[in-house]
């Protein structure tokens, strides 16, 4: 059964999450070897500001600052021991900028190990910890999101789920000729059905090789699921130029598939790397244009 | 020397098991362990490969046949030694300073084992000296530089200038990869090469290595 809020939130149509946080977070400072997701804890203003700066683009529902914060991740960078309270805060920030005007769906994003890396009960008690962390600040929604393995997208869904949240669950298809594999060779009609099965609400693609790919993507996805589609790409792949990562594509031509995105099924549609603001307001503007007025 | 089409096919359906136990049952019956290598464990390999490049196998598929790989080799390498055969190369391995993603490497590192050569992984997030200190110390003759995030690149070009200062380039191959890297960067850089996944890299390294 699909939970009512994601039921309650697709029936009149698409709905525009937000974009990217990462690289909004660069833009303001953070520097590369950095822990994104410490930021909630030590610039909790910036990442507020870029909450806001989505909100105020025309997002029904923002994301959090917690791509990162499983313990597992957070190792990396010394700070297992915070997983708890960056999560809350990162959650408790989201809430803050969206001041009741969009709901806060909070980011798992994975483990960075490959599976066998890790013991499963080890990775299922990582992500319960930040599902619950993420629950307690305040999130109404939980997104696993860029997941390559399915293993590990089950184990986060299932942990996910213990909260009674809805959960959105997403994978990344980036890889093979037709970039339509997830890079342990998954397709979307597998990732469809066993995302589906383990018990997501709504199931998707976000980052990826650009929005173009994604129409085809979404399509697959919708023909072997009946869960509504979520699909935030990235701006493509970034060039370095004189040092900084710059984004080729631009809002308009972003916003320009969306119709194609919608005709393909998909019920939200945000974006990842490399898209900001000003991507989303553009997306929000189709996808009012195209409301059935009222 | 005994007949070990099922080594072969052990490693090329990463069965690490199967192939442990035949190289040892063959080491008993005291079948030549460089005809072993040559004759059915690298074919495994590249066949491993060539089912990777037309997407019949992913990356399970390539780690599991790696692992394999490196379990039989294992077993070989002090007959190996003893009879005065070399490791392919000697490979310093790690993600570029400020960049943690370990996933790729972590692949590279394996299937750069299962393809003869001796590894030295010193992680993620690793400083230009440590590269430099790395190939001093194990004189190792390729290194292999990651990055996930494009704005990481630029730590590639940094680590390739260190071990110029530190008169060390001519003595290594450089080998660079990871999603945003392009050939058109590591020919900036004044890398010696790059291979857009890990399959691809071992090709280069052993191409680079019979050289």
């Amino acid at each position: 059964m699909i939970h009512p809020l994601i039921r309650q939130l697709t029936a009149e149509g698409p709905v525009a999450t937000d974009g990217a946080w990462g690289t909004e977070l660069q833009a303001r400072g953070l520097e590369p070897g950095e822990c994104p997701d410490a930021w909630n804890l030590t610039h909790p203003d910036r990442v507020q500001e870029v909450a806001r700066a989505y909100v105020e683009a025309g997002c029904r529902l923002i994301m959090t600052n917690t791509f990162q914060a499983n313990r597992i991740a957070l190792d990396r960078y010394g700070l297992a021991e915070r997983a708890g309270e960056i999560n809350r805060a990162g959650a408790a920030i989201s809430r803050r900028a969206a001041e009741g005007r969009a709901l806060v769906f909070a980011s798992l994003g994975p483990s960075g190990k490959l599976l066998d890396e890790f013991p499963e009960q080890a990775l299922y008690a990582a992500f319960a910890e930040q599902a619950r962390s993420l629950a307690e600040g305040g999130a109404g929604a939980l997104v696993v999101e860029t997941m390559s393995d399915l293993a590990e997208a089950r184990i986060a869904i299932g942990a996910a789920r213990e909260t009674g949240l809805p959960v959105v669950a997403s994978m990344v298809f980036d890889t093979g000729k037709n970039k339509d594999r997830t890079m342990m060779g998954v397709t979307p009609e597998r990732a469809a059905e066993e995302l589906t099965l383990a018990g997501a609400d709504a199931v998707g693609a976000n980052c990826g090789a650009g929005i173009a790919g994604c129409v085809s993507l979404c399509r697959r996805l919708r023909a072997a699921t009946g869960r509504p589609i979520w699909i935030k790409p990235n701006a493509g792949l970034p060039r370095l130029i004189e040092g900084r990562a710059v984004y080729t594509t631009t809002p308009e031509e972003f916003a320009g598939y969306v119709p194609a995105l919608i005709e393909a099924g998909a019920s939200f549609i945000g974006g990842c790397c490399g898209t900001g603001p000003a991507f989303i307001a553009a997306v929000h503007r189709v996808i009012v244009q195209r409301l059935p007025s009222r | 020397m005994p007949d070990l089409t099922s080594l072969y096919t052990a490693i090329l359906n990463g069965d690490a098991k199967a192939a442990t136990a035949i190289t040892k049952e063959a080491l008993a019956e005291n079948a030549d362990p460089l005809e072993m290598v040559n004759r059915y464990m690298v074919p495994a390999m590249s066949e491993v490969g060539k089912r990777f490049e037309c997407e019949e196998y992913f990356v399970p598929e390539l780690l599991l046949a790696a692992r394999a790989m490196k379990g039989s080799l294992e077993l070989l390498r002090p007959l190996l030694t003893e009879r005065g055969s070399e490791p392919t190369g000697r490979v310093v391995i790690g993600t570029v300073k400020g960049d943690l993603h370990d996933i790729g490497k972590n692949l590279v590192a394996s299937l750069l084992e299962g393809g003869g050569f001796e590894v030295i992984d010193l992680g993620a997030d690793v400083g230009p000296e440590r590269f430099v200190a790395a190939v001093r110390e194990k004189n190792a003759n390729f290194v292999c530089l990651s990055a996930l995030l494009t704005v990481t690149m630029p730590s590639m070009r940094k680590t390739i200038e260190a071990l110029r200062a530190a008169n060390l380039r001519d003595r290594v191959r450089v080998l660079v990869g990871g999603a945003p890297v392009t050939q058109q960067w590591a020919d900036e850089i004044g890398a010696d090469g790059f291979a857009p996944n890990a399959s691809a890299a071992v090709t280069l390294a052993r191409r680079l290595a019979a050289a």
